[in-house]
């Protein structure tokens, strides 16, 4: 018994000595098993572990802001500009981009397939009072359908067919699939789920307001001295390397037929000041 | 090692850590507020109301006390075991204090009396109370273990559900059910009650069996 305790103390203490690397990220890129993919070459490579909190990115920007993770890998530029406005982060990087899509019922009782215009299959929906779920977390998602509705001149806030979820958007998609609702996904996470729901892709075109722009930064280690800024560098320079976003380019692209994530190689396309 | 045996194991240790914690302070406790021979209604009152500690409060007060910009920031618990140990602790604590009180208190009279009347201390009371709640232990033990282990919301705030670090079965079954991974979820939590089962049975038939 005593010799058990020993082992799980010295356990404890290796544990401590190798301190890992913290990255806070959003669900979309923890859950699609991209990090699992790219994070132990990472590791073999510097021998760093790599510890994934996987939050909404609202989530993971306080949390780096509080200085609890070391590096943040987000997809909100306009929270990303505010947190690099507050010197909470440094080191901003374009790493890979998708698209979000509007997902809703095969029946598209609005009629949002026909529509090339993302605004205006938003103002279908809210005249249409189709059902609608919305994330409700804050997290880049979310933020990214506030935005739109706001372009549309709209706000669904209060209307009995607004639903917010408060969960991930694997949750929020078997919640929109079951009262068949619309709602607004990252392209990765709605490939994963396409089996499992009842909803199709209906407003799914190249337009520049339905980019899905995912960045990295390094937490700033003037205001927070104690946060991991050279480990935190290192794995921003092997996001950045060509094979690393070779291999983000060609993850799971066999089994979907399409790139779940397209690399970006440093070269922002929603620009963050 | 196989992943769901490491999420059980670490699920064991921290629960189990935090049960046996609790109990350091609140079997004590617990035991010398039954046998006090007046009723302790303010003592009663808070252990009862501590027994419905909302999981999600403590995990939020513990996150800012151990957040490096909190209060213990710069002990670095914040996503790591002894992290959830505590906040876990603090849950347990309530429910076998106050199971504890509550099994002493029932056997506290007829005890007392007959101690008293063989010429007994009031010490002498408090030993036999010790002695003769075995059962009642179990039963508080039982309580708070049940209570942490089953525990999602303290343990997602606190450990951060990191893989091979604080991933535990609760925040496991959270996770792949939010990645669409049914099946997965559910023999996770199939797991989760069979372990539950598991070591309630074993804290019943240890304390049912005779003393020494």
């Amino acid at each position: 018994m005593r010799r058990g305790f020993a082992a799980l103390f010295l356990g404890l203490s290796l544990a401590l000595a190798a301190s890992p690397l913290r990255l806070a990220t959003t669900t979309s890129v923890h859950d699609s098993g991209l990090l699992d993919a790219i994070l132990p070459g990472f590791t073999a490579e510097t021998g760093i572990p790599v510890e994934v909190i996987a939050v909404g990115t609202g989530q993971a920007l306080a949390i780096a802001g509080r200085g609890d993770a070391d590096a943040v890998l987000v997809h909100a530029p306009a929270l990303e500009a505010q947190f690099l406005k507050e010197k909470k982060g440094v080191l901003h990087t374009c790493i890979a981009k998708n698209r979000f899509l509007i997902v809703g019922p095969p029946q598209d009782p609005a009629g949002v397939r026909w529509e090339t215009n993302v605004l205006n299959a938003l103002r279908k929906i809210y005249l249409k009072g189709a059902l609608f779920v919305s994330r409700g977390d804050n997290s880049g998602t979310h933020k990214k359908e506030l935005e739109l509705w706001q372009a549309a001149g709209l706000d669904p806030r209060g209307q009995p067919w607004y639903l917010e979820s408060g969960s991930g958007m694997g949750a929020t998609l078997v919640l929109a699939s079951e009262k068949g609702a619309y709602t607004l996904t990252d392209l990765g996470t709605f490939l994963f789920m396409r089996e499992k729901v009842r909803l199709e892709a209906l407003f799914d075109r190249d337009d520049p307001r339905m980019i899905n722009q995912y960045s990295y930064m390094a937490v700033n280690p003037e205001r927070f001295p104690w946060v991991r800024f050279e480990a935190a560098k290192k794995l921003r320079d092997y996001l950045l390397r060509p094979e690393v976003q070779e291999t983000i380019a060609n993850y799971l692209k066999e089994r979907f037929g399409q790139s779940l994530f397209e690399p970006l190689h440093g070269r922002c396309l929603i620009p963050v000041p | 090692m196989n992943e769901i045996l490491e999420i059980t194991l670490r699920s064991l240790l921290v629960s189990g850590s935090a049960t046996l914690l609790a109990a350091l302070f609140g079997l004590p406790l617990g035991i010398w507020l039954g046998a006090r021979a007046r009723p302790q209604r303010l003592a009663a009152s808070l252990l009862y109301a501590g027994m419905g500690l909302p999981p999600v409060v403590v995990g939020l007060l513990f996150y800012f006390l151990l957040s490096r910009s909190g209060p213990l920031g710069s002990l670095g618990l914040l996503y790591s075991i002894p992290g959830m140990v505590l906040a876990e602790s603090v849950l347990a604590f309530p429910l076998i204090a106050g199971f504890a009180m509550a099994g002493v208190a029932a056997k506290a009279e007829p005890v007392r009396r007959l101690v008293k009347s063989l010429g007994g201390s009031e010490l002498q009371v408090h030993l036999t109370l010790l002695a003769e709640s075995r059962r009642v232990v179990v039963a508080a033990l039982a309580a708070g273990f049940g209570a942490v282990i089953s525990e999602v919301g303290a343990v997602t705030i606190v450990g951060g559900d990191i893989r091979h670090a604080t991933r535990v079965l609760t925040t496991a079954v959270v996770i792949e059910t939010r990645k669409g991974e049914l099946e997965r979820a559910a023999a996770l939590g199939v797991v989760l009650l069979g372990v539950t089962l598991l070591v309630t049975a074993i804290l019943v038939v240890f304390g049912d069996r005779e003393a020494p």
